[in-house]
């Protein structure tokens, strides 16, 4: 009965469009990886770990990139989850317009990231932007600061921007977390005279670690993916020192180094694929023990 | 007592002060999307002299807005539908018959929540499919990117709707396409809603794709008309402002509306365990 009324065609269209436009151009990525494709002539000849070794060579800029997205999923990982934490404990309870201040913090989250970068390109801007006008209005001139092309200041406004943007989708998660604490615990430690960090670090975070995990894996895919923000706001500048992988890929693409670009690119794939591996399969046990 | 009461003033501040954080950006926008140019220029949050509504008018006019909001709205519309519907039908299956086979290729199509887009290949792909800058390639390519997540949320779900439901419809001799239509498909509306909220979110605020894809102006979405008139305009920040409203209000809307499915949809997975 089963095979009749839960025929496997119905998987056929999503696996089909899924698999064409999705899966393959990545698989596809990593034989042309060994290639010096590109848009000048047709031809494509095999140049084997030419490219690969662009990539991980010291002479070449490529490692920068690597770096920098790195540190950029690292940073927002971190600054996402303790802010998104914090701000989960101020909005939990005891405090009026819950409602209404959790709306406000989520709202950034659901705006379009060009949008974001557009707004941002605005405040951050040296001269008129409102961040400098408010800093001087207030007497702190000595922090106004050229944001987006200061090359000590361009990378931190980056990463401030997305985690102004993805910190109320955190907290949000985060917050479901806490609300499915039972209450009695707190109770019990309060009438043991626990403070505020003895609770936070002895209830509340041991409870939260399932949410803390799926936002992790969040912020982590999120953040090695980056590039609408980066794309925006510097494209990569001052010169290569805010590039990431996709703002690489980009400029490897529109320069119609297809190779380079698709070498790049896999880089990505292979580790983003192996790390999804085991996120995976942690999420999918969790589906098949409901 | 005197200082609880003071912790708690504290606290109502320091969550006025985080609101006002997230909202002074946008509120900044909409205020100076009504200003005269001179007034835009520096970009500050005073308000405008006298509320200048054909900033609207202008930016529809020179940035060719009503095309790019249909274009917009059919990507949209079309990866959401496109998505809800391919992902429903696999994950029914799926969820319904755990084979190994099947478990298999849900582990496979979920992979894709992981797994990196190469845009570079899939211009490739695009050109073989005779694809490259046509609306029906750049829905595809949403809805394609789209599908992994929708099946994660939807197989989690269809484990809830009871089996004996599907078995009466067997029994009165539904084909398995009018019983996935006319049986589970309305049992699984909360979370299809959420999907397809997600999804339409999504490829409104989808900007890589026609980056890469689209090189005709009359194709663009919003996102992308937006940015080239940031290109063109830059100095017009009235129109810049104008322009950003017109394509962020829609998201905000649904938002607004649903949001009680949106946070639904965000939730599942973190709250299972």
């Amino acid at each position: 009965m089963n095979r009749t009324s839960y025929p496997l065609y119905f998987t056929a269209a999503a696996l089909a469009v899924y698999t064409v436009f999705f899966v393959l151009p990545g698989v596809m990525g990593i034989f042309y990886s060994f290639t010096d494709w590109n848009s000048y002539t047709d031809e494509i000849n095999f140049i084997g770990f030419k490219n690969l070794a662009g990539i991980f060579s010291l002479e070449d800029r490529y490692l920068g990139f690597i770096r920098n997205t790195i540190v950029f999923t690292v940073a927002t990982v971190v600054l996402k989850t303790v802010l998104g934490l914090l701000f989960a404990i101020l909005l939990n309870e005891g405090i009026r317009f819950k409602g209404f201040h959790r709306v406000m913090l989520f709202m950034p989250a659901i705006v379009p990231m060009l949008v974001v970068g557009l707004i941002f390109k605005s405040i951050l801007h040296p001269a008129t932007g409102l961040l400098n006008e408010t800093l001087r209005a207030i007497g702190l001139d000595f922090l106004a600061q050229k944001w987006l092309t200061d090359l000590n200041w361009a990378f931190k406004s980056i990463i401030a921007v997305d985690t102004w943007k993805g910190v109320g989708y955190i907290m949000v998660i985060i917050l479901a977390g806490l609300q499915s604490i039972d209450r009695t615990y707190y109770e019990a430690a309060s009438i043991d005279g626990a403070n505020f960090w003895q609770r936070l670090l002895k209830i509340t975070i041991p409870l939260i670690v399932p949410a803390l995990v799926v936002t992790t894996v969040l912020n982590l895919l999120h953040g090695l993916k980056v590039f609408e923000v980066v794309y925006v706001l510097t494209n990569g500048g001052p010169g290569y020192a805010t590039d990431v992988m996709y703002t690489a890929i980009f400029k490897e693409f529109s320069k119609g180094n297809y190779g380079m670009g698709t070498a790049l690119s896999s880089v990505l794939f292979v580790v983003m694929t192996v790390l999804g591996y085991f996120v995976i399969r942690l999420m999918s046990r969790e589906g098949h023990e409901q | 007592m005197k200082t609880k009461h003071l912790l708690s003033l504290l606290r109502n501040l320091v969550a006025w002060g985080l609101s006002a954080i997230m909202f002074i950006p946008l509120l900044l926008v909409v205020i100076n999307s009504l200003k005269t140019r001179a007034e835009a220029d520096a970009m500050d949050m005073r308000l405008p002299s006298s509320l200048q509504w054909s900033n609207f008018a202008v930016v529809i006019e020179e940035g060719k807005l009503v095309q790019s909001f249909f274009n917009s709205l059919l990507y949209a519309v079309g990866a959401m539908v496109g998505s809800v519907l391919l992902a429903s039908l696999a994950a029914y299956v799926l969820s319904r018959r755990r084979t190994r086979l099947n478990r298999a290729l849900y582990f496979y199509l979920i992979m894709g929540i992981a797994m990196p887009t190469n845009f570079v290949t899939l211009m490739k792909v695009m050109q073989w499919t005779h694809l490259v800058n046509t609306q029906t390639g750049i829905i595809l390519m949403m809805t394609a990117s789209a599908i992994p997540f929708s099946v994660f949320l939807i197989y989690g779900f269809v484990s809830s709707v009871p089996r004996e439901l599907d078995e009466s419809g067997i029994v009165d001799g539904c084909t398995p396409v009018r019983l996935f239509f006319s049986v589970v498909f309305p049992l699984l509306t909360p979370v299809l809603v959420t999907v397809a909220i997600l999804n339409f979110m999504g490829a409104w605020s989808d900007f890589i794709h026609p980056l890469y894809f689209l090189n005709s102006s009359e194709k663009w979405p919003m996102t992308l008309a937006v940015y080239n008139f940031f290109g063109r305009f830059e100095v017009y920040w009235n129109l810049v402002s104008a322009d950003i409203v017109l394509t962020t209000l829609p998201v905000i809307a649904i938002y607004l509306l649903g949001q009680r499915f949106i946070i639904s949809g965000m939730m599942s997975g973190s709250v299972k365990g």
